[in-house]
């Protein structure tokens, strides 16, 4: 077995036989005897205020065991919020959710009571007959509208909508914008989506009177966030709060807070003596859970004459929703992220947050990073257009070189650490994208369809994405006494592989098959500290742990078996479950004799030089974050007519240092494709003017299928970085981030013919039409 | 001010949201005229068929419904018969079973086309030709193909058969002439003569949508190679499928030509479009306007071929 | 007081064995499957007929669970994914082609996906990818981006063809 059997290799995932045969065991499959289920009155109004709730009829149903108001919550929860995740100066109010409305509502679908009753059935058809006496207030509902004088306020108290400010940037901006031979300057909108995981939001909850202690189910992706949030609302001890979380159905950064339900639900459990559930249904998911991507930049390029960047300005508005969960994380990455593979020599962005009557807005696959991608890509395409080079010639020319690595972008990264790239060869990878997409005979491709009437377009998206964030994440390894090795981490998995990649790092260093290894995460009760699945850190950070500690685990038992036998480590190795003398048969002891050795027996003294732990723990703590980049190449054709664009060739290269499983990696990055192609072009969350949601389901709200997403050619470079034991970064997301930049490029580049200009996204077979028809009407104003 | 699902303002129930419909009890017919005594008896009742549209609303709560008659054990509703010319459609006929029907499919080829639109594998296997009908959603292939193959709707009563002609039958946005206590029974029409051209298309985001425009077209040529006679219709720009006798009038007696094509496409988007939150009524005329003319190339290229696919 | 609301007694085969359990009359067969039978492996996505995460199959056919009434159900044989493996418990060429070529992630959608190209493969076992993919286009897959579902069909449908297995 050579060092790395598992790692780097294909290996089939330990997840798959159960999820194939159908048992997953996911939130709403959980059952309790006296389970009661939960259905929540919500806000019909984006914003209102309330005084009184009348659920006296809902009440008097039959099988409705409680309705809960604000006011009917345990003394701990009144006059309290959820926890702010992560504080930031910047932010001028610091304002989050009640566990239950108390007599304002500022979206449509805030919560202000729950039905407690038999069945689901039943809870909704209470939950119909509380009535509330609204007072609606006017909305804010678009968030550069909202910062204007005298708009709405998205909270009645406050005289503005400014959540926070932030102001970014590096070298003479002044100085480079005079000296420019070129500035280009532009608006760009990338508008707001979801994540939408198959499996929605849900909560089930037990409490145990006696000592006052709670376990949690929750379809989350950060656990530990939900127990702290737990203990922090109810002001308990740790041990109290065991928050688990079952299988999950996907998360893509929704998951990754903690809701009002996950409060409410526990402390009608308490309040009731009945372990209560409640499963998020897709319309409360439209309603409720967490949204990001509304943005607005308005930015300008100065260039020198051979097409060099010199430097970057420009403002930027994020939409925050009507509350801040996340603070001002979002903005922050974006700001940071703009810069890219690129060499900046000066940049200032002055960026403004602001509140809305919408769903809050919080990290969605990509975070802040495909709106910063799609501004900085579409402006090297204005780059391109304004100084007539090809657009992979003025990316060319301003990339930063492999040889200048680390390099300093001179900017700070929402983890307080420089934006210090690690590791990367930006060039190398673009023109292995562009070799793979047959970029050079586009444009005698591109000659013959147009000739045959067919537009079709090539667009590139280059980016580099922070991963791998800490704080930290921890994992115990452990030979238990029937030979098996269990991993228990923090994280929990949401489709990712968790088991199959963390069972690959410890096989390996134990030298043991996957199939032996039991892989559990997301349970409080089994790790006590833990961060979350999310910034595409779980392999770096719980990967590094379990390696690390495997290692001591492998030392530990080495050093058992070498006591025993009375030689040295060095002459023994392992293999099949035990530690056996090299080079002879027989002398040898199972990891199961091994583990039962240190477990001892009753009443006698451990052998000498034996202790109590064949286990080992880590928590990796990284120093700053790993940068994974990549590049995209879209092909794409538009039927100008209708507005419909057929993506015909997606091309990746994707660099996210060591790869622990290719299988692996080229399924995030096919799916996290998918998400982007939903971006670009069918995935957009409309309101109208009252801020009241008009997509509320998969009818109205557009998820890619398989018709639309195409197979992506997926090339892997591998620059690992120095920052971890394990040489990874992140990949869950780079699959998203620059697609819409490329895909909404190919477009534009498709309808060349007409002198169109795409600014905004997602872009969809409307708004090409009227694009269409713009650029025509402006050329016939042109003739003479 | 409104509220979400156009909530007026002040003292209401809270928004409930839910996918779970609200209680009805379940009955189960096994004659026609046993569903249509239901149907004539009890108050506020609606009529299964394949639930593909009703279910989905039930679920939201947009339709509550104390009586629910499930039409699916009605076996005299299934089945497609075709007698010479004359096609006739049971309303429980299932979608896929009408897309899969070859002796339909030779007879009227445009049926086929279009019911590859309709929804997905799953929602085929369950959705009929009655309950699309009785629906009348804007967008519906098969209202769209009854209107265009001049089709006759039979309904049922305790009082007996009656039958409206589909130009008649919408009344208003998803609200078809049946009235209470009635079953819609069939959809019948003349299959147009061999060697007739066809063609349905529509333009949906995604495969299975309800498409934001469609286009229909059915041309027979004279043996001089001209429209001897033309049905067109659009779907999804009105309140039902809109025949576009104008259209045909046009048409009628001309050679097929592109600029036939376009003068024919043009006329058909001069009228009110329906417009919504997400569908401007300009992009919907020129998709209209494009699918008219899409639509009747291919119809046109086909009638020349003798009716076989161009 | 509203009565409560209507009950009904119903008997049907999931997998090939016999269930009589108790709904009300509003129940979809997929909340009776979960709730009353306890077979959770068949999942709700979105309740309103477009996600396809709950499809089963009934008499053989791909329906939606969340738009089908379990009443409805009375008498059918019905089978869910946790029918699908072979008798002897292995997985099906399938399943195993989904575990083969990572057909899934979360495996949320996964259920539902199974039963749709069980039946679809049965019906055409020389489907090719352009089928199948419309097949498939009445699933959501928020994870897998649906291209390794795509291998994992074809190739099941190659190994059936050659096992001659259904």
């Amino acid at each position: 077995m050579s060092s790395t059997a598992f790692v780097g290799q294909r290996v089939k995932r330990l997840e798959d036989p159960d999820l194939l045969t159908g048992k997953g065991r996911f939130l709403d499959d959980l059952k309790l005897p006296g389970l009661l289920e939960a259905a929540f009155v919500r806000s019909p109004f984006a914003h209102a205020t309330f005084t009184r709730i009348d659920a006296e009829e809902a009440r008097a149903l039959p099988g409705v065991h409680a309705v809960l108001t604000a006011k009917d919550l345990p003394s701990e929860m009144q006059g309290r919020r959820i926890l702010l995740q992560v504080p930031h100066p910047q932010i001028t109010y610091a304002v989050t959710q009640e566990p239950l409305a108390t007599s304002e509502v500022c979206f449509v679908g805030e919560a202000v009571a729950v039905v407690i009753a038999d069945g689901r059935h039943i809870a909704e058809d209470a939950a119909e007959r509380v009535v509330v006496d609204w007072e609606p207030l006017p909305a804010a509902a678009h968030c550069e509208a909202a910062l204007k004088p005298g708009a709405p306020a998205t909270h009645a108290d406050r005289a503005d909508n400014i959540a926070g400010r932030l102001a970014l940037g590096f070298g003479d901006v002044d100085a480079v914008f005079r000296n420019a031979a070129h500035v280009v300057e532009e608006r760009y909108e990338p508008h707001r989506g979801t994540g939408h995981p198959m499996e929605c939001r849900g909560v089930v909850a037990v409490h145990d009177m006696a000592g006052d202690a709670f376990r949690i189910w929750t379809s989350t992706q950060t656990p530990h966030n939900t127990q702290r949030a737990v203990i922090d609302m109810f002001g308990l001890a740790e041990d109290r709060v065991r928050v688990i979380t079952p299988d999950v159905g996907g998360g893509f950064g929704p998951k990754n807070q903690v809701y009002p339900e996950e409060l409410v639900i526990p402390a009608a459990a308490r309040l009731l003596g009945r372990p209560v559930k409640w499963a998020e249904d897709r319309r409360e998911h439209f309603l409720t859970t967490t949204q990001e991507r509304d943005q607005i930049w308005d930015v300008a390029a100065a260039i020198d004459a051979d097409g060099r960047l010199l430097g970057v300005k420009g403002t930027l508005i994020h939409d925050a929703g009507a509350y801040l969960p996340w603070g001002i994380i979002m903005p922050y990455i974006s700001a940071t992220t703009l810069p890219g593979p690129y060499k900046l020599p000066a940049y200032r962005m002055a960026v403004t947050v602001a509140f809305t009557n919408l769903v809050p807005t919080t990290p969605l696959r990509g975070a802040g990073r495909p709106q910063a991608v799609f501004a900085m890509e579409r402006l090297m395409d204005a780059i391109a257009k304004a100084t007539g080079l090809d657009p992979a010639e003025v990316r060319r020319r301003n990339f930063i070189q492999a040889s200048e690595m680390p390099y300093d972008m001179g900017l700070t990264y929402r983890d307080g650490a420089p934006v210090m790239y690690d590791t990367g060869d930006y060039p190398e990878a673009q023109a292995q994208a562009l070799a793979k997409a047959g970029y050079d005979d586009f444009p005698a491709r591109q000659k013959a369809a147009l000739a045959e009437g067919r537009h079709i377009g090539i667009g590139i998206g280059n980016y580099v994405e922070g991963t791998g964030l800490g704080p930290f994440e921890g994992a115990t390894v452990r030979i238990l006494t029937n030979g098996r090795v269990a991993i228990y981490t923090g994280a929990a998995a949401a489709g990712q592989a968790h088991r199959t990649t963390l069972a690959q790092i410890c096989a390996d260093e134990l030298k043991v098959d996957i199939s032996d290894i039991d892989v559990v995460g997301g349970d409080t009760g089994l790790m006590p500290r833990g961060a979350g699945t999310y910034a595409s850190r779980i392999t770096v950070n719980a990967g590094s742990s379990v390696r690390t500690a495997s290692a001591e685990l492998r030392g530990k038992a080495l050093a058992l078996a070498a006591a025993k036998f009375d030689v040295k480590p060095e002459d023994l190795e392992l293999s099949h479950r035990a530690v056996r003398i090299k080079g002879e048969q027989g002398d040898s002891i199972t990891f199961a004799e091994l583990a039962r050795m240190t477990s001892g027996m009753p009443g006698y003294a451990l052998p000498k030089g034996v202790k109590p732990d064949l286990e080992a723990s880590g928590y990796f703590t990284p120093p700053q974050a790993t940068y994974s980049n990549g590049s995209h190449v879209a092909e794409v054709e538009v039927d100008p007519e209708t507005g419909r664009v057929t993506i015909l060739k997606y091309t990746v290269v994707h660099d996210c240092g060591t790869v622990i499983n290719p299988m692996l990696v080229d399924g995030q990055v096919q799916g996290g494709v998918a998400h982007g192609i939903g971006n670009a072009l069918l995935e957009r969350m409309v309101f109208d003017a009252d801020a009241n949601p008009l997509t509320t389901t998969f009818a109205d709200y557009l998820m890619p299928t398989a018709e639309i997403v195409p197979a992506c050619d997926i090339v892997h470079m591998e620059s690992p970085t120095p920052l971890n034991p394990l040489g990874a970064k992140g990949a869950g997301e780079g699959g998203t981030i620059p697609a819409p930049a490329a895909i909404v490029a190919a477009v534009e580049n498709a309808l060349s013919p007409f002198g169109l200009r795409i600014t905004d996204c997602p872009v969809t077979p409307q708004r090409i039409v009227e694009l269409i028809r713009a650029a025509e009407e402006m050329s016939e104003e042109d003739t003479p | 001010m409104e509220g979400a699902d156009g909530a007026p303002q002040g003292r209401q129930a809270g928004y409930a949201g839910g996918v779970k419909p609200a209680p009805f009890t379940y009955h189960r017919p096994e004659t026609l005229a046993e569903a249509a005594e239901m149907a004539a008896s009890l108050e506020n009742a609606r009529l299964l068929s394949g639930g593909q549209s009703l279910m989905p609303m039930m679920n939201l709560r947009y339709v509550a419904v104390d009586h629910l008659i499930d039409l699916n054990p009605v076996a005299e509703l299934a089945g497609i018969t075709i007698d010479g010319g004359r096609v006739s459609i049971g309303a429980m006929t299932r979608q896929r079973a009408v897309l899969e029907d070859e002796t339909l499919a030779r007879c009227c080829p445009v049926m086929r086309e279009a019911l590859g639109f309709v929804g997905h594998v799953q929602t085929r296997n369950r959705g009929t030709v009655g309950g699309s009908l009785a629906h009348l959603d804007p967008a519906a292939e098969l209202p769209g193909l009854a209107a265009l193959l001049d089709a006759g709707i039979t309904l049922r009563s305790r009082d007996g058969d009656r039958t409206v002609a589909m130009a008649d039958f919408p009344r208003g946005y998803m609200t078809p002439d049946i009235r209470e206590g009635e079953v819609l029974t069939s959809l019948a029409f003349n299959a147009w003569p061999d060697g007739h051209g066809w063609d349905f298309r529509e333009f949906a985001r995604r495969h299975g949508d309800f498409a934001m425009a469609g286009a229909a077209s059915l041309i027979l040529l004279d043996r001089d190679g001209r429209i001897a006679r033309a049905a067109v219709v659009l779907i999804g720009i009105d309140d039902g499928p809109v025949r576009l006798s104008d259209v045909e009038r046009m048409l009628t007696g001309e050679t097929p030509s592109d600029d036939l094509f376009r003068a024919a496409a043009a006329l058909a988007a001069d009228r009110p479009m329906a417009a919504d939150a997400l569908v401007t009524e300009t992009y919907r005329r020129h998709l209209a306007g494009v699918l008219a003319r899409r639509s009747l190339a291919v119809a046109c290229a086909r009638a020349a071929n003798g009716g076989g696919h161009a | 007081m509203p009565d409560a609301p209507p009950k009904r007694k119903i008997t049907l085969t999931v997998n090939g064995r016999e269930y009589t359990a108790e709904a009300e009359d509003r129940y979809s067969l997929a909340d009776f499957l979960r709730h009353a039978l306890g077979l959770t492996g068949t999942h709700l996505g979105c309740e309103h007929g477009v996600c396809g995460a709950c499809t089963v199959l009934v008499d053989g056919e791909a329906v939606r669970g969340c738009l089908m009434l379990a009443v409805q159900a009375e008498g059918c044989q019905v089978t869910t994914v946790e029918g699908l493996a072979n008798a002897d418990g292995s997985l099906s060429p399938l399943q195993q082609a989904f575990m083969d070529h990572h057909g899934l992630q979360c495996g949320f959608c996964t259920p539902g996906i199974l039963t749709t190209l069980t039946a679809y493969l049965r019906d055409r076992p020389n489907a090719d990818e352009a089928e199948l993919r419309e097949a498939l286009s009445g699933n959501i897959c928020r994870c897998t981006g649906y291209d390794t579902i795509v291998r994992a069909a074809l190739a099941a449908a190659g190994a059936m063809r050659e096992g001659g297995q259904p």
